[in-house]
């Protein structure tokens, strides 16, 4: 990172109850300037409730925060200049066209009727939604609509912007148009935080990642680090014969090499599935497995599920090579 | 991961963070305070939006455009016999115009409580709360397009009327005065409505609520009948019945008659009724989550 290490987000033991239940329980977090952290977390984690909180929707009950320097509670006003908001709830009249719904947020930002239509026609421009402009938001196709979002959150140039789960919902070519959007916003330079399920979207867009169940921070840290730590990915082999799984798994085994000797065999798939800490190790397995002259009928890598991420850090007394195949298996 | 309880700093906490509250102290007093012009400008932009909603969906207008014409018809050939003797339908337009004008505003009102609990259903209104807007302007401009439905409405009712025979016997000035009235007790009302979508949790409830008030608020006033024509008890409730105190109000202005009291009771209504609903209704609509 270039920029200034300036923080833009900074929570601090953020509390918010719902009746009995904690969604925040003392939530810790820094968003620096020109970064992307990825709030990472399962249904219910409070991930929701943070953004929440963070864009003046909800009050929290306990701790402070701060975005561009604004507190939540004491600030809102200022506060709400300086963010974009998008994803899951946060969203745009679908009686009214592209056009006429960044034109009013660009009117309620303030900006002069001449500049409202120019920043309207430049961002429809950008999200390439130009043709769609005047056709009613409700016709528009899952990923027009968020683009149309993300546009929308941008008319004020917001100091930060957060995504909360953008692609829930979407199928996996919108999500892709949905990244790109995002990667190339980063790229100018945009502040972001960004709520997640999915350790793919997560990888693909965050530098920096907060991990949160039940209302708590249960990791932190960047990315990369995160992911040597989780296993990085996970690769599954199987036999044309079954009978081979054994004597494959053995094999691997003998080579000793972190990760890929935790082979498991997984007899209900008729699979192997292999921890891969390095691309190297991907061809060592594929080239010894040939080698010795197993037919394979199938092989593919996924990346670490958001259960395998959370058992790897939440079983931590286990090594990560022992835990994941384990949680695969199950 | 359900012993997910502990939290393992993978690596600490940026160096040198801030602690809470040392930020850039960037606000000053009255800093994002929303100005009158601001705070119009946003009012139009989201009466804009209000409007643009209406013509994206024209049969939303039904209610204003159709009901006026059926209720007056209804009334004037239905009851109009029976209330002021047959063969007085002419005579009896004259009555209930002016009656009904107060009854549209009702009628119309009573949409903007469900028209703001749909609302909240959809993610847009999210998005408004998280502007930096004066959190009424969502609701006043809501007022504003609703006050226009209504000036249609009563402009349709009018025009049945003049046509089904009514005459203005004072003037045309008396006339708006009378359609003046109708708006501000209207709008007054609305504040009631959206304290009702606000506060309910489905449309359907809403709706059916508004109904509830409505009927015995209607009925029980000197919209379609003479009070003197009711039992004592009843009577007794028409005269404090706000619904009343308008139809009163512009059956006199426009058929000449005394206005003072009606006007004033009219007027005062809508002033106590705005006073106390609409900062409920605004203070409700901040902290809805």
């Amino acid at each position: 990172m270039t920029r200034s290490h300036t923080n833009a987000v900074e929570v601090r033991g953020l509390v918010k109850h719902f009746g009995e239940t904690k969604a925040l329980d003392g939530v810790d977090l820094d968003v620096r300037e020109g970064t992307v952290l990825g709030v990472l977390g399962p249904n219910g984690a409070g991930k929701t409730t943070l953004v929440r909180c963070l864009s003046t929707l909800i009050v929290p009950d306990a701790g402070t925060a701060t975005v561009a320097g604004y507190d939540v509670v004491r600030q809102p006003r200022q506060l709400r200049r300086t963010i974009g908001l998008t994803g899951q709830y946060a969203s745009v009249d679908e009686k009214l066209s592209g056009w006429e719904n960044l034109y009013m947020i660009g009117r309620l930002l303030d900006l002069s009727r001449k500049d409202a239509r120019a920043r309207a026609d430049e961002l429809l421009e950008r999200f390439s939604l130009t043709e769609a402009a005047k056709r009613p938001a409700m016709n528009y196709s899952g990923g027009m609509r968020r683009r149309l979002d993300l546009a929308a959150s941008m008319i004020g140039n917001p100091a930060v912007l957060y995504l909360d789960e953008p692609t829930t919902g979407l199928d996996p070519r919108t999500r892709n148009e949905v990244w790109d959007e995002v990667k190339r916003m980063v790229s100018e330079g945009a502040t972001v935080l960004l709520t997640t399920q999915y350790m793919e979207e997560a990888e693909q867009l965050a530098s920096e990642l907060t991990v949160v169940d039940r209302g708590k921070v249960i990791a932190n840290g960047k990315v990369d680090d995160l992911k040597a730590r989780v296993g990085g990915r996970t690769l599954k082999v199987r036999p044309v014969d079954p009978a081979d799984l054994t004597a494959m798994a053995a094999a691997l085994r003998e080579t000793g090499l972190d990760g890929v000797a935790g082979a498991t065999v997984v007899p209900d798939e008729g699979a192997l599935y292999v921890p891969i800490l390095a691309d190297e190790q991907l061809t060592a397995v594929v080239g010894l497995l040939g080698a010795r002259g197993f037919g394979i009928a199938h092989i593919g890598t996924h990346l670490p599920s958001l259960d395998e991420v959370f058992l790897a850090i939440t079983g931590q007394k286990t090594t990560v090579s022992d835990a994941l195949p384990e949680e695969v298996a199950a | 991961m359900s012993t997910a309880t502990t939290t393992t700093p993978l690596s600490k906490a940026p160096a040198g963070a801030p602690a809470p509250g040392t930020g850039p102290a960037r606000a000053l007093p009255g800093e994002g305070r929303i100005g009158l012009r601001a705070n119009l400008r946003h009012i139009g932009a989201l009466a804009r939006r209000n409007a643009l909603q209406i013509k994206q969906d024209p049969e939303s207008m039904f209610d204003a455009v159709l009901m006026p014409i059926i209720f007056i018809l209804l009334f004037v050939y239905v009851f109009g016999g029976a209330i002021a003797g047959k063969g007085n339908n002419d005579a009896y337009v004259n009555y209930v115009t002016p009656g009904l004008m107060a009854m549209m505003g009702m009628n119309i009102a009573m949409a903007v409580g469900s028209g703001v609990n749909e609302d909240f259903k959809k993610g847009v209104m999210d998005r408004f709360r998280t502007m930096p807007i004066a959190r009424s302007s969502v609701l006043i401009a809501k007022i504003v397009v609703e006050v226009g439905r209504m000036l249609i409405a009563t402009a349709i009712l009018l025009g049945m009327g003049f046509l089904l025979g009514m005459e203005i016997k004072t003037s045309v000035l008396d006339l708006f005065a009378a359609i003046g009235l109708s708006m501000v007790f209207g709008a007054s009302l609305m504040w009631i409505f959206i304290l009702l979508g606000l506060t309910m949790k489905t449309t359907q409830a809403v709706q059916g609520v508004a109904m509830l008030v409505l009927m015995p608020l209607q009925f029980g006033s000197s919209i379609f009948a003479p009070p003197t024509s009711m039992p004592g008890w009843l009577e007794t409730f028409t005269d404090y019945n706000p619904l009343s105190n308008l139809a009163d109000a512009a059956r006199n202005l426009v058929n000449g008659g005394p206005v003072a009291h009606s006007v004033w009771m009219t007027l005062g209504w809508s002033v106590l009724i705005t006073a106390v609903t609409a900062p409920i209704a605004v203070a409700k609509f901040r902290k809805k989550t």
